[in-house]
């Protein structure tokens, strides 16, 4: 019967079209409602900003990528070490953060739900312990589909329905939320050391190309009526001019969009929006991309921003991550998975002075101001791809500054500064367009109906932030927004204070893990199937393989009836 | 009588998890698809060794105690100690684990696990250089040259090559075993000849014919399928096996791993022989890494702790990375106990360090060499010792054991071990696997979940069981001194706020803070 009422804020909520009213925020239970007793504890959040709680759709915190990527790099935590109090436990920072460190984290950054983007499907039980060990906020994972042997092989035979219900299988066996490809085709040539180059190239010895793969999960997602769209990597990343390929794959999805609902999300589409044939005339796509979403309403993006610090890059694009190795020459790690996809990690640091970073710099701000409709594109530093997400508040300023950004500009390489769209761009976003960028949004795209706003029967995740909008210009004081974003005055979750001023308070809340329960028509004939060809396809056996109920310490399964 | 199938076998780092076995009355009868030493374990835990109840040392002898008493006193001494050890870990489950680096944080003391007897250069040598690798499925279904250098899986992992590699049927690669087969029947045949030509020779020597060699590969080595090349310093059973064995000369595998390195990058080499192999085998020997169509090297102990340990890591570890820029391979160390990798990840996610992290300041602190178990010993620095699912005593050097006895020391396990014996608190636990349900990672860090199929006997539970009871015990030892005001001093400093380390060196500060 606990009860919370958060009163007299600056409430922005743009799923329910607040913009800044002064309201009160009733709690009882861990759901918002409409209104509370007069017992009820009170939060006064007179002259404070009052959001939902952050939705970051892709942040790579957990599973066997992460954790190699810590093992590997202790030079990373020794600068940044955290001490055990009475409530909360030791741990490491930076770009790799531990998991308790992890939670912590996102809980005074306002956060209160993270979408963990990649597991290989065969390390799903590695992903589900480490989330179990990251608390204060609501979590799920997006299983690796895109180079699976049986996705390549059912839609090269031209069989979507016998795809769907092998997605389906894998949903409810790795507990996932949403299909995840990366360089659809690459990785399974990576098996052997290829790749892919562009949307038309065999995949060897599958008889598929990466427009079939993509075009195939896009309908066996829609087939499925699964919560978020398909959540693509596309080929090229990385590769300068490769933002003709990000342009074909829209392109190429275009006829699959129903209802003038998204069909695709692509992910971090900064590093998908390169021009230039080489790194000498490496420039900006963000002015053709931009331009293609901005008449387009099948597709979502987030933007995967660069920052200028020492970090860590992965992704499950093995060729990618060996294509930085053979430019940075840095230690380098590769991981493939049998029948399942691959994997890379290498340490990055992106420079001011490095022509080409101050570009990719610019590209991600680019296309967030260019593209006119909020809620087409999300703020992410792909952490830790772009830079750890402790730099959040850093991007937000840049977001809502033209002062910031020419800051920031001014210090990088002179070609970036020549060739930065930016000084052309005065766009400086407002805190609902913020709000939408980083919790409505995300969580309208990601299908979590009671996630991301403050309407009645919503999760009673709120952040609580110190900046008053009436004396405040966010513009010019981007600074003291910045701080303000950095630690949230409050940070609510499931209806507990569990920060306050930049520090845990209550440390009872595991958060959830949600995936979704996809059920099909005909499940039955997909496991004797399975269980057949699984000892020539895995080295594990089949009942040793699916993520059992109980590896999930708060699972919230979601019921999902499919079409098939 | 109960059949239960795919059953993970808790032994070497394999973690075969199709074993079938039966169980009658309480007890496995019959272990189907295990190699001997997974039946040695499922058949035969239920040894005489085993300890029946919790011991606690009284008057110089070990006596038995109750659960309640044995954990007091464990809790006790953790609680009490300044720098205290808890070492081993890497056959129990994943679930004790996470207690584990609890347990350390709480008492400020140090998680070590036995990767520092082990494969801890292996690490040491992935912190350097990264690692090019795969998990064990890749390279049955894609490899055609698979090497084993410094360790000998006939002995150390007997159903390696049959589930993961050349014995094993892939995708795109079949399985040798025929060609093993007419291999040991075309030996055979050869050994029949000579005996008979020596006794109708009557003494004679009649010189045996030499394939045609100029020192370089035998023709198994141009075949199509699967290769198998095995490098070591003495012809072990595995080497038997091999297309072809390549005798190093100890302790010079780092100047073998180089001189491989300069000849795959075309590099002339101006010497006859290295590590006491001619230089034309080697340059065969590179020719075959290059034009394979996925290569993998597994390696154990032979170069982690011969001379260069973790250099010798280092630079195989090149050497496959320099091996990618011309065609595909991999490298995996051969994990020995059947959870050391989850000892690792566990400690890991939890810490942010793999291994010997130090908790005595209130934050994880890693120096392989200051924090870890075997030089602490040595320097006597810790005051108490926890040792659970491992036998230091038996593998570690004697002043390390000796310094280890001087103070308490706890000891959690099924067996009598050596370790046990010198314990001052001996609590039995229940075998993970086999009487207890788990999770544990296999040497290329897939999960696996570990079965119960029988009951532990009367009154021994699991290590996570006894692990929680020792925390809360703790806690509450912890909580009393706190109330009867102990004087500040006492007490490790609690940070009320979370306060990061500051960095040493300015060049750091300036990195953390990024200009607006």
């Amino acid at each position: 019967m606990t009860e919370l009422l958060i009163k007299n804020g600056f409430v922005f909520d743009p799923i329910n079209g607040v913009n800044g009213e002064k309201m009160d925020i009733a709690i009882k239970d861990g759901k918002i409602v409409e209104k509370v007793r007069s017992t009820a504890k009170t939060i006064d959040a007179t002259g404070l900003t009052v959001m939902a709680g952050g939705v970051d759709i892709h942040s790579h915190i957990a599973g066997g990528e992460v954790n190699t990527g810590r093992i590997f790099r202790p030079e990373d935590h020794i600068k940044d070490a955290v001490s055990k109090t009475s409530l909360t436990r030791a741990g490491t920072g930076y770009s790799l953060p531990s998991t308790f460190v992890t939670g912590y984290r996102y809980s005074k950054l306002g956060y209160t739900t993270v979408m963990n983007p990649s597991i290989a499907p065969i390390g799903a039980k590695h992903a589900h312990e480490e989330l179990n060990d990251i608390p204060l906020i609501d979590k799920a994972s997006f299983p690796l589909l895109g180079d699976w042997w049986f996705v390549l092989e059912n839609l090269a035979k031209g069989d979507v329905e016998e795809c769907a219900r092998h997605i389906a299988w894998m949903m409810q066996t790795t507990k996932g939320y949403a299909i995840k490809i990366v360089n659809p085709g690459g990785l399974e040539s990576w098996g052997f050391g290829r790749n892919v180059h562009s949307i038309d190239d065999q995949v060897p010895n599958f008889c598929i190309t990466p427009r079939e793969i993509v075009r195939g999960l896009a309908k066996v997602n829609t087939m499925l009526n699964l919560p978020h769209t398909i959540h693509l990597h596309t080929n090229n990343l990385g590769v300068p001019g490769n933002y003709k390929t990000t342009l074909e794959t829209m392109r190429a999805l275009e006829d699959l969009a129903t209802n003038d609902k998204p069909i695709a999300h692509i992910t971090h589409i900064q590093f998908a929006s390169f021009a230039g044939d080489d790194w000498g005339k490496f420039r900006s796509a963000a002015d053709e991309i931009s331009k293609y979403i901005n008449n387009h309403n099948h597709i979502t993006l987030d933007m995967g921003q660069v920052t200028f610090t020492d970090t860590t890059t992965m992704t499950a694009d093995g060729p990618f991550e060996h294509t930085l190795y053979t430019l940075s020459k840095h230690k380098w790690i590769n991981s493939d998975f049998e029948t399942e996809t691959s994997g890379g990690i290498i340490p990055f640091q992106y420079k001011k002075n490095n022509a080409v970073n101050a570009i990719q710099w610019s590209i991600g701000l680019e296309i967030a101001l260019l593209i006119k409709d909020p809620w087409k594109i999300y703020m992410t530093t792909d952490h830790p791809n772009g830079g750890p997400f402790t730099a959040y508040p850093r991007v937000l300023a840049w977001l809502m500054s033209k002062k910031a950004r020419e800051a920031t500009l001014k210090k990088c390489h002179k070609k970036a500064q020549k060739k930065s769209l930016l000084p052309s761009i005065d766009r400086e976003l407002t805190l609902y367009e913020l709000a939408i960028l980083t919790r409505a949004g995300t969580a309208k795209t990601l299908g979590l109906k009671n996630k991301g706003h403050l309407g009645v029967g919503a999760d009673a995740d709120v952040a609580i932030f110190n900046i008053n909008p009436e004396t405040t210009d966010i513009a010019k004081q981007y600074k003291i927004v910045r701080k303000a974003f950095n630690s949230s005055v409050y940070t609510i979750k499931d209806g507990k204070i569990v920060a306050k001023d930049g520090e845990i308070v209550d440390n009872t809340t595991p958060g959830k893990t949600m995936w979704v329960d996809v059920r099909t028509k005909e499940p039955c004939k997909i496991d004797e199937e399975m269980k057949k060809k699984f000892r020539q396809y895995w080295t594990v056996d089949y009942e040793n393989y699916p993520v059992p109920d109980h590896y999930l310490k708060v699972p919230q399964a979601i019921p999902i009836q499919g079409s098939v | 009588m109960s059949v239960i199938k795919s059953v993970t076998c808790p032994i070497c780092g394999c973690l075969c998890d199709d074993i079938e076995l039966t169980v009658e009355n309480n007890e496995v009868t019959k272990v189907k698809n295990g190699c001997a030493v997974c039946e040695s374990k499922f058949i035969g835990y239920r040894s005489e060794h085993r300890i029946k109840t919790p011991l606690i040392r009284k008057d110089g002898k070990l006596v038995p105690v109750s659960m309640k008493e044995a954990i007091h006193k464990a809790a006790e001494i953790l609680a009490n100690a300044n720098y205290p050890v808890l070492y081993g870990w890497s056959s129990t489950s994943c679930e004790a684990q996470r207690l584990g680096v609890e347990l350390a944080e709480e008492v400020g003391g140090v998680m070590d696990n036995t990767a520092v007897v082990c494969h801890g250069p292996s690490i040491l040598g992935e912190q350097e250089a990264g690692i090019p690798t795969g998990t064990l499925g890749q390279n049955r279904h894609r490899a055609d040259l698979i090497i084993y250098w410094g360790c000998d899986p006939w002995s150390a992992h007997p159903r390696h090559l049959e589930r993961y590699t050349s014995f094993a049927e892939g995708r795109f690669e079949k399985s040798e075993w025929q060609s093993y087969l007419k291999k040991l029947k075309a030996q055979a045949g050869q050994k029949k000849v000579e005996s008979t030509t020596r006794r109708l020779s009557a003494g004679v020597q009649i010189p045996r014919p030499q394939a045609c060699s100029l020192g370089g590969m035998p023709p198994s080595l141009s075949k199509r399928g699967r290769k198998l090349i095995v490098i070591d310093v003495r012809k072990t059973m595995s080497a038997e096996m091999a297309d072809f064995f390549i005798q190093v000369e100890p302790n010079k595998d780092y100047e073998l791993v180089q001189a491989l390195r300069a000849l795959v990058q075309d590099q002339e080499l101006d010497v006859d022989k290295v590590a006491g192999i001619p230089i034309e085998t080697l340059r065969e020997l590179a020719d075959a890494l290059v034009n394979c169509e996925l290569g993998v090297i597994f390696f154990g102990m032979g170069l982690t702790q011969s001379t260069g340990k973790f250099r010798n890591i280092e630079v195989a570890i090149s050497l496959v990375r320099d091996l990618n820029m011309r065609t595909k391979f991999l490298i995996l160390p051969m994990r020995g106990h059947f959870n050391v990798t989850g000892a690792n990840t566990v400690t890991a996610w939890q810490s942010g360090y793999p291994y010997g992290v130090d908790f005595s300041m209130g934050y994880p602190r890693y120096n392989p060499g200051e924090t870890t178990c075997m030089e602490i010993l040595l320097r006597e620095e810790n005051d108490a010792t926890l040792v659970i699912a491992a036998d230091p005593a038996a593998n570690f050097p004697k002043k390390a054991v000796q310094n280890m006895v001087k103070h308490p020391l706890i000891v959690i396990d099924p067996h009598m071990n050596a370790t046990a014996i010198l314990g001052d608190v001996v609590i039995p636990s229940a075998f993970v696997g086999i009487e207890v349900e788990g999770s544990a990672y296999r040497m290329d860090h897939v999960p696996l979940p570990l079965k119960k199929v029988v009951e532990p006997p009367e009154g021994i539970i699991s290590d996570l069981e006894i692990l929680t009871k020792i925390l809360e015990e703790v806690k509450a030892i912890k909580a009393q001194k706190t109330e009867t005001n102990q004087p500040p001093a006492e007490a490790k400093p609690k940070a009320k706020t979370e306060t990061k380390k500051k960095p040493k060196s300015v060049k750091k500060t300036k990195k953390k803070k990024e200009a607006a």
